[in-house]
């Protein structure tokens, strides 16, 4: 249960970490918070040759609210984003989901922009930048990209930053008017990985009916699942649809058809909260 | 191929200089290489809240970081939580009276939570408690003298 042995080095700039990851090209492996890294490196179930830990470099650590957006660096941690006021009312999603991210000693550590970059399907911040159509900026010696939600999540714990890049921002669009949104989830205990869960973002019409609305799923495929639920909904049965059109994996915790079934009982549960939270 | 590394951790108010090699986690530094084996490890993973200690005031993983990692930082660990004069502070009081402990393996990571927990919400309900320990497991007790114990260390602290 100890890491196998690494080098490591810790920049005192932004500049400086991407100099030195663009060095190490394979070899280099970002630290942020790293309470899912250290756990993986510690069951040796992953190996790094060289750490490169991003803890000093203080100019990430933010969380504003830019116009339409919510700006995260890549060193705040879930604690932090989870107090700010000005993101809690500019995107409410942010703060329904991060309160079901692990427990509060783990999000005093861990980063939401890590979270997002580590790329699990059943982390709650993929679903949330998925579902919200979010993008991630990141950092290479001679470019920087801005890579949109549905091209960064390529598969589990696989994102879009290459070997030599530092992802530095999460842009979390805020939410529009006559919206509501709402995360449910079921897990074996509070703070465990979610058997299942759902992102609803529900936006009303004029007439107060739903024009629109979206789920994103957790733990029920590779990459966050994010489904058009709009029709379905307006017909009273997001449930009945959701069931119908996604595809779970059995594994120790669950069956397939459990989760299949939690999925309809939680879209229902999601879309219904998101609904009278935009006509609140 | 890993270097030793010569660090400064701040612990309980001391300086300790310590090398290491950088895959060190605080954990096993405290533990062995500064000889303060409060700090109890259990599952190693995160799970089980025993490790906890508080960096800068704020309750973390000692498992789940670098020695290396946290040097610029303040560190407290269960040794530190006793008063100056040597007495219990009021979260290891409310542990005695309360029956909050009965192994004890599990109660270092307890004690550093509540402590930082009450700083925050002096005055927590008894659903604010058992949300303060969400992240501890405890085998032996039950979490129900835990749960009294939060609310007793409150208490403590108002009378002081």
């Amino acid at each position: 249960m100890k890491p196998a042995p690494f080098d490591y080095s810790r920049p005192d700039s932004v500049d400086e970490a991407v100099r030195t990851l663009a060095r190490l090209g394979d070899d280099g492996k970002v630290l942020a918070g790293g309470q899912s890294l250290v756990p993986l490196l510690s069951m040796r179930l992953a190996t790094v040759h060289h750490l490169v830990d991003i803890n000093r470099l203080r100019e990430l650590d933010y969380v504003r609210v830019d116009r339409d957006v919510v700006r995260v660096g890549a060193l705040a941690r879930h604690a932090h984003v989870l107090a700010d006021l000005g993101a809690a009312s500019a995107q409410p999603l942010l703060g329904q989901a991060l309160a079901l991210v692990a427990h509060a000693t783990i999000r005093n550590r861990g980063t939401t922009l890590g979270s997002v970059v580590h790329a699990d399907p059943s982390g709650e911040m993929t679903a949330v930048l998925a579902l919200l159509g979010g993008t991630v900026r990141v950092l290479g010696s001679d470019a920087e990209r801005e890579v949109p939600a549905d091209e960064f999540f390529l598969g589990p714990l696989e994102s879009a930053v290459r070997p030599g890049e530092l992802a530095v921002e999460a842009s979390f669009p805020v939410l529009a008017p006559d919206s509501g949104t709402s995360f449910v989830e079921v897990a074996r205990r509070h703070g465990d990985y979610a058997v299942c869960g759902v992102a609803a973002l529900v936006r009303l019409g004029p007439d107060g009916s739903v024009a629109s609305a979206h789920a994103a799923y957790l733990s029920v495929a590779p990459t966050p699942l994010v489904l058009d639920l709009s029709v379905a909904a307006r017909d009273g049965a997001p449930g009945d649809a959701a069931r119908a059109l996604v595809e779970p994996e059995a594994d120790i915790h669950a069956s397939a058809d459990y989760r299949r079934h939690l999925a309809g009982v939680l879209t229902d549960r999601a879309i219904r909260e998101a609904t009278g939270r935009a006509a609140a | 191929m890993t270097q030793v590394r010569e660090v400064l951790l701040t612990v309980n108010g001391t300086p300790h200089e310590v090398r290491v090699p950088a895959r060190r986690l605080l954990s096993d530094c405290l533990r062995h290489d500064i000889g303060l084996t409060g700090t109890h490890v259990g599952c190693e993973h995160g799970v089980c809240g025993a490790c906890t200690v508080l960096v800068d005031g704020v309750p973390m993983r000692s498992c789940l970081l670098f020695a290396v990692s946290v040097e610029d930082a303040d560190i407290t660990t269960v040794e530190g939580l006793t008063e100056p004069d040597g007495r219990l502070s009021p979260v290891q009081q409310a542990f005695n009276d309360c029956h909050g402990l009965q192994c004890g393996f599990c109660t270092p990571g307890f004690l550093t939570t509540i402590t930082a927990g009450l700083r925050e919400n002096p005055d927590p309900s008894q659903d604010d408690a058992r949300e303060m320990i969400g992240g501890n497991l405890c085998r032996c007790t039950g979490y129900q003298n835990i749960v009294a114990s939060v609310l007793r260390a409150a208490e403590l602290r108002r009378e002081q």
